[in-house]
């Protein structure tokens, strides 16, 4: 039954498509039918629909549903949460590039020029090891590390004779996004350095050594061979980093859920918010609709850059 | 003349790189310090009682005992972490065959429109949960599976199909073809060259993406937050929130079942650190 599709095409000559060979190729499918479907099902269409909800105005528990047309969006552009929010996911893609893509090349080529490779192993997974964890369990960690009473940040702070910088940081309206920033950092950083980790050393080693012959010190070979040569991981992780800040959920919902006061709201609390909290269904497909279309366009930044390098995809 | 410059240069420039050395040094320790003191604190407060917890945060336990770490497995723990097991096994089987299936049919067949078929696929990976949730909400409350493990089971191996397909899938370009084309010649149907010869050759890039999956399904938060609600479909990152709340003033307690939820992982990853990065490199590098 599947030798005629079996058969592979350079091992015959070409001949006319018998019915019986198209019927073969055509049962080929069922290799992809089952993810075809499931992505079809799951992923596609909720997205499509989503934008149906967005248009209507839908009341859970009677199931009465309303079109309202673009109110929704309206709304949106006039809510100044949903300003606030953008702004942190802003925030968020802004300071994980600093720390996550810059910060972390930094670290790469520093772990990656120790001569010891058992070393460098081990610095890459000590600080890889919070990347691992649950972001439920460090986002809890660190609203413990936070807390005024029993939190280790300002114990230490106090240690040190800066008990003026005391704070509740994640009570604050002014450093709750900060904090839950820099949890972030402290989770993600180790990521991004194993991944430029290994784009360093994909980098051949003779680069380096004509590089130190011609006199060039380590700041010199970081600057023209280095960075240069990982540009293209560089430019990636960037666009990876802005597209993982405006998906932000897991930490801020465990940290503050938004709060205090809606300041460390980020547009995916903020959806949850509107649609399960306060059962505005309509209004949060709405918020996701936005974050669809900027999750869209740096995808296809990702699409535009990944095709450039001439990759398979 | 030029040599003894040569000479008072070279050592000049010694000295400066033992110091940036040193300076680099340290600061991969600080950094070390940063990055494993906030987990240890977590494992070692687990051991403390509540006064403890309230007292200097450096001290070490006074009372080296597990009684909340008894107590947290026995107060949820126990149940989050079956469902954990049992949800991450299951969608971990589920993703990684159908994407070998999707995969093998994409490079060793002769299936029509294999561009669309791809593009379908992998742009599955541009779309984000959160964009999705309200939708599946509407829709697997219309199926009756709300409230129940094969939510998970059935999201985790639809949003991670996308992924695992592009790994296996490059790999497999890459293995030699000629074995199969033997295997047809031969008279292998093509169910027989998936499992007698693709699958066992992917081992390897299979080994990278089941852990990379359970790394996932181990640690998802948003869609086990929404799809369940009873405690006993719930998994460990959504468990360990009700946890907080309703022991929300015995910190020990909570503490404790931090660290066991975040053991297991941590040693998965030092276990199988080879293959993790190989999936890691194969997945962004490429």
């Amino acid at each position: 039954m599947e030798s005629g599709a079996a058969v592979r095409g350079a091992a015959r000559p070409q001949r006319p498509k018998s019915l019986r060979t198209r019927f073969g190729n055509l049962l080929s499918f069922r290799w992809a039918a089952i993810a075809l479907i499931l992505i079809g099902w799951f992923v596609y269409y909720p997205i499509v629909d989503n934008f149906i909800v967005s248009t209507t105005d839908q009341d859970i528990y009677t199931g009465e549903v309303t079109n309202v047309g673009l109110a929704n969006y309206d709304r949106l552009l006039h809510d100044p949460v949903v300003l606030l929010a953008l702004w942190n996911n802003c925030l968020y893609a802004i300071i994980s590039i600093v720390f996550q893509v810059f910060g972390a090349f930094l670290l790469a080529a520093i772990i990656e020029d120790l001569r010891s490779e058992r070393w460098r192993r081990l610095w890459r997974a000590i600080y890889f090891v919070p990347s691992a964890i649950s972001i439920t369990v460090t986002g809890l960690l660190f609203y413990f590390i936070y807390q005024p009473q029993i939190g280790l940040l300002d114990a230490a702070l106090s240690r040190v004779g800066l008990s003026q910088l005391v704070l509740p940081w994640l009570g604050n309206e002014h450093t709750a996004i900060y904090a839950i920033i820099a949890m972030s950092q402290w989770q993600g950083f180790g990521y991004s350095t194993l991944l430029f980790a290994i784009a360093i050393q994909k980098i051949p080693r003779d680069l380096y050594d004509a590089a130190t012959m011609d006199g060039a010190g380590p700041l010199r070979r970081l600057w023209s061979i280095t960075f240069p040569l990982t540009r293209e991981m560089t430019g990636l992780m960037i666009i990876v980093t802005i597209t993982g800040a405006f998906q932000v959920f897991n930490e801020v919902m465990v940290m503050t859920a938004g709060g205090p006061n809606n300041s460390s709201q980020v547009l995916g609390t903020w959806l949850y918010q509107k649609a399960f909290i306060e059962d505005n269904f309509g209004y949060g497909s709405a918020i996701a609709a936005v974050i669809f279309v900027l999750t869209m366009l740096t995808g296809a930044a990702q699409l535009w850059y990944t095709k450039r390098r001439r990759v398979q995809l | 003349m030029s040599a003894t410059v040569a000479a008072g240069r070279a050592r000049h420039v010694n000295v400066w790189s033992v110091i940036a050395r040193t300076f680099l040094y340290s600061f991969l320790v600080c950094l070390g310090v940063v990055v494993i003191y906030p987990l240890i604190w977590m494992a070692l407060s687990g051991f403390k009682d509540n006064a403890q917890i309230f007292g200097d945060p450096f001290a070490l336990p006074v009372h080296w005992s597990w009684n909340n770490y008894v107590q947290a497995w026995n107060q949820g723990v126990r149940g989050y972490v079956t469902v954990s097991v049992l949800v991450t096994v299951a969608s971990a089987i589920c993703t990684v065959l159908i994407s070998a299936w999707t995969a093998f049919g994409l490079t060793r067949t002769r299936m029509p429109a294999k561009p669309l078929v791809i593009a379908i696929v992998l742009g599955g990976l541009m779309l984000s949960p959160t964009v999705a949730i309200i939708p599946l909400v509407k829709m697997l409350q219309a199926l009756g599976l709300y409230n129940t493990y094969w939510a998970l089971i059935i999201l985790y191996t639809a949003f991670r199909v996308p992924f695992t397909t592009f790994l296996i899938r490059a790999y497999m370009l890459d293995l030699p073809g000629d074995i199969d084309e033997a295997a047809t010649m031969d008279g292998a149907s093509e169910g027989q060259i998936f499992w007698r010869i693709t699958l066992p050759l992917c081992r390897p890039i299979i080994i990278s993406c089941v852990i990379l999956h359970v790394l996932f399904a181990w640690n998802e938060y948003l869609f086990a937050m929404i799809f369940t609600s009873g405690s006993d479909v719930q998994t460990l990152p959504v468990g360990l929130t009700s946890i907080m709340a309703t022991h929300g003033t015995n910190y020990a307690v909570v503490f404790a079942a931090m660290t066991i939820s975040a053991l297991p992982i941590v040693i998965v990853f030092f276990a199988a650190q080879r293959y993790f990065i190989r999936g890691l490199s194969e997945g962004i590098g490429k």
